[in-house]
């Protein structure tokens, strides 16, 4: 059986900016997959193509084995796709919007009414149905869109950024929502740059950064890859350069450490990749009591899917982000977007 | 209000008589889009019209000014050049008479050509790719939902002119004029509205689209017989405004409303500097400018990927 969806070689400039240069993922049947990446990493320009709203420049993408570009229509009938922004006609019903949804799919009458009146009572929107969707909350907002994108029952749901900016309750809510969405079979691709969502919910991985998948596999074998513990020390709240590289120097020398690197995006923590042997933390601070030098914090943890994105790329998500957020032009990008092919 | 799902056993996210539907409709070819002419293409069409009625009726500002525009136009332009002395106007009893076939195209133009904006509203608010990433029979439904829509709003404006120009002065056309004359505002209609759609899918936002209506409105009225007649053009102008479609829309409505009950295809409705235009010419022309215009924006609507 072809997988369900598989994505080989993508490509997608936009004017002079390669949104994606190189992604190749494939989902089984019946997965939840997660495309982890900081904003501007390609996620959604990938999600474009796989949902026919953007034509690749090169590269295959195919659902059940049938070529998207070839068999558009039929590619669409069996995706749904769920934004990252919540788009709906204000003036409009949820109720009737889920009718307009029936339609643009052609159910014919009686499918759509029950359909619809099942998809209104599972996301429990029975109160809200028959009220404008200008007043609902963004809560509301987001399960009436979970609501249309799942109407036509599609065989591969696709959620681009599926929690930005809910709150925490809707937010477990759709995590949970997306549980079952598994549970009754339903394949599901979403994005996300939260490693918590990704990690939680998919069955396997791919992180993607500059358009390119650096790394893929289930959350659990990505972090076994990158190697024991993690410590996280500081001397200070925030270390001189120097000092930051004496300590680092000196760990540097103890059997127990790895690797060590001093992350300035963070006041020159000193990051330390330790071998998975209990005692790694006491011989660190042993050893930096000896040196002379004064602690403020230290911690250790099992590698998570932030030290695969680290040692990937040599920085975290969080200050991806951040370098991100500084060089992105926004406004021309959603241009772009809009531009399409 | 409560934001948390409870887990609800006995609702199940399956629905057999739905997964039954689309086996059926895998089976049969479901591959091949089913076009124009298709059950499904007037499904997606009415539903995307309902929707805009909706709108309409839940805020009807929009009806409401659509007819006190015209009215307008008619009220105070007619009032301006009240005066003219008798026979500038061809054979117009008087400017009133003269104005209304103008102001009935005008509207319809002016309606059509903002049929657009809701649709790049759509775009940018990410509406559109609902439409867009739905297996849609044809992308041509957006258009004959906007059009089906402006042609209703334009008939009621088209009753209200018709009406308040009797009411001046200007008379009746017959019944088969009339009915010519729905017939020329709705294929007005669909030319223009597929314009703008193809519009609002090339400009990139609502600023660049509101700039390109704001730049042609107006000069299309100008270099057309709306307000005046060939005759009283200077010679360039004349050319021009035998270049504008809508003066192919204006002079058989004028026709018909000063020939009752004697006019044909045949007849001569305009003096053009290339020679005279007749009814059918005229008709002709329109329709050519209409099926131009819905062959123009294909490649527009196919852009996204067919």
């Amino acid at each position: 059986m072809p997988p369900a969806v598989l994505v080989e070689g993508l490509q997608k400039r936009y004017g002079d900016v390669d949104a994606v240069k190189d992604v190749s993922f494939t989902i089984e049947a019946g997965e939840i997959f997660g495309l982890l990446g900081p904003n501007g990493a390609g996620k959604t320009t990938t999600i474009r193509c796989l949902c026919t709203l953007s034509t690749p420049d090169a590269g295959r993408v195919e659902i059940n084995g049938r070529s998207v570009l070839d068999n558009p229509a039929l590619a669409r009938q069996q995706l749904g796709y769920i934004a990252q922004e919540v788009a709906l006609d204000k003036v409009l019903t949820g109720r009737e919007l889920l009718q307009l949804q029936a339609a643009l799919y052609h159910m014919p009458a009686k499918v759509a009414r029950d359909r619809i009146q099942q998809m209104i009572e599972l996301l429990e929107l029975t109160a809200w149905a028959d009220k404008k969707s200008g007043i609902y909350s963004g809560g509301l907002k987001k399960r009436l869109d979970l609501a249309l994108g799942l109407l036509h029952q599609p065989d591969v749901l696709v959620l681009d950024e599926p929690t930005v900016g809910l709150d925490i309750e809707t937010r477990s809510a759709v995590w949970q929502f997306l549980r079952q969405l598994k549970a009754a079979g339903t394949t599901v691709l979403l994005t996300s740059h939260y490693l918590e969502e990704v990690d939680a919910l998919s069955d396997r991985v791919a992180i993607i950064d500059q358009g390119k998948v650096i790394a893929s596999g289930t959350p659990s074998d990505l972090k076994s890859r990158v190697g024991g513990d993690r410590i996280t020390l500081r001397i200070r709240e925030f270390t001189p350069d120097d000092e930051a590289d004496k300590a680092k120097d000196l760990l540097q020398t103890l059997p127990c450490v790895e690797e060590a690197i001093v992350n300035d995006a963070q006041g020159n923590s000193i990051n330390l990749v330790v071998t998975a042997q209990s005692d790694a933390l006491m011989t660190v601070q042993q050893a930096l009591k000896e040196t002379g030098l004064p602690m403020f914090g230290i911690s250790q943890s099992r590698p998570s899917l932030d030290d695969v994105y680290l040692a990937a790329t040599g920085r975290t998500l969080m200050d991806a982000e951040i370098a991100a957020a500084g060089s992105r032009d926004l406004k021309a990008e959603r241009k772009q977007a809009m531009k399409g092919a | 209000m409560s934001t948390t799902l409870t887990p609800k056993p006995k609702l199940s996210l399956d629905n057999p008589e739905l997964r039954q539907w689309k086996a059926e409709l895998s089976d049969s070819s479901a591959t091949a889009t089913p076009g124009l002419f298709s059950a499904a293409f007037l499904q997606e069409t009415i539903a995307m019209t309902r929707r805009l009625f909706i709108q309409l009726q839940r805020r009807p500002s929009t009806l409401v000014a659509g007819v006190i525009q015209p009215v307008m136009w008619l009220i105070l332009f007619g009032a301006l050049f009240q005066n003219v002395p008798q026979g500038l106007f061809g054979e117009s009893q008087n400017y009133g008479q003269f104005l209304g076939a103008g102001i009935i195209v005008f509207t319809a133009f002016g309606g059509a050509l903002n049929a657009g904006l809701p649709v790049m509203f759509d775009r940018e608010f990410g509406f559109l790719n609902r439409f867009l990433v739905a297996p849609l029979a044809s992308r041509y439904s957006i258009v004959a939902a906007s059009a089906v829509f402006i042609a209703a709003m334009s008939m009621v404006q088209t009753a209200a002119i018709i009406g308040l120009s009797a009411v001046l002065g200007a008379g009746l056309p017959d019944l088969a004029g009339l009915g010519l004359v729905v017939l020329i505002v709705l294929t007005l209609v669909l030319g223009v509205t597929a314009l703008s759609l193809g519009l609002s899918f090339a400009l990139p936002g609502h600023i660049e689209l509101i700039a390109v209506i704001f730049v042609t409105n107006l000069p299309l009225l100008f270099s057309s017989t709306a307000l005046v007649p060939l005759s009283f053009m200077p010679q360039w102008l004349r050319i021009v405004a035998s270049l504008n479609p809508l003066t192919y829309a204006i002079e058989p409505i004028r026709y018909i409303y000063l020939h009752p009950g004697s006019w044909g295809l045949t007849s001569v409705v305009m003096a053009a500097p290339l020679g005279d235009v007749k009814m059918g010419d005229a008709l002709a022309i329109l329709l050519g400018f209409c099926m131009i215009s819905l062959a123009l924006i294909q490649p527009l609507l196919r852009r996204r990927i067919a």
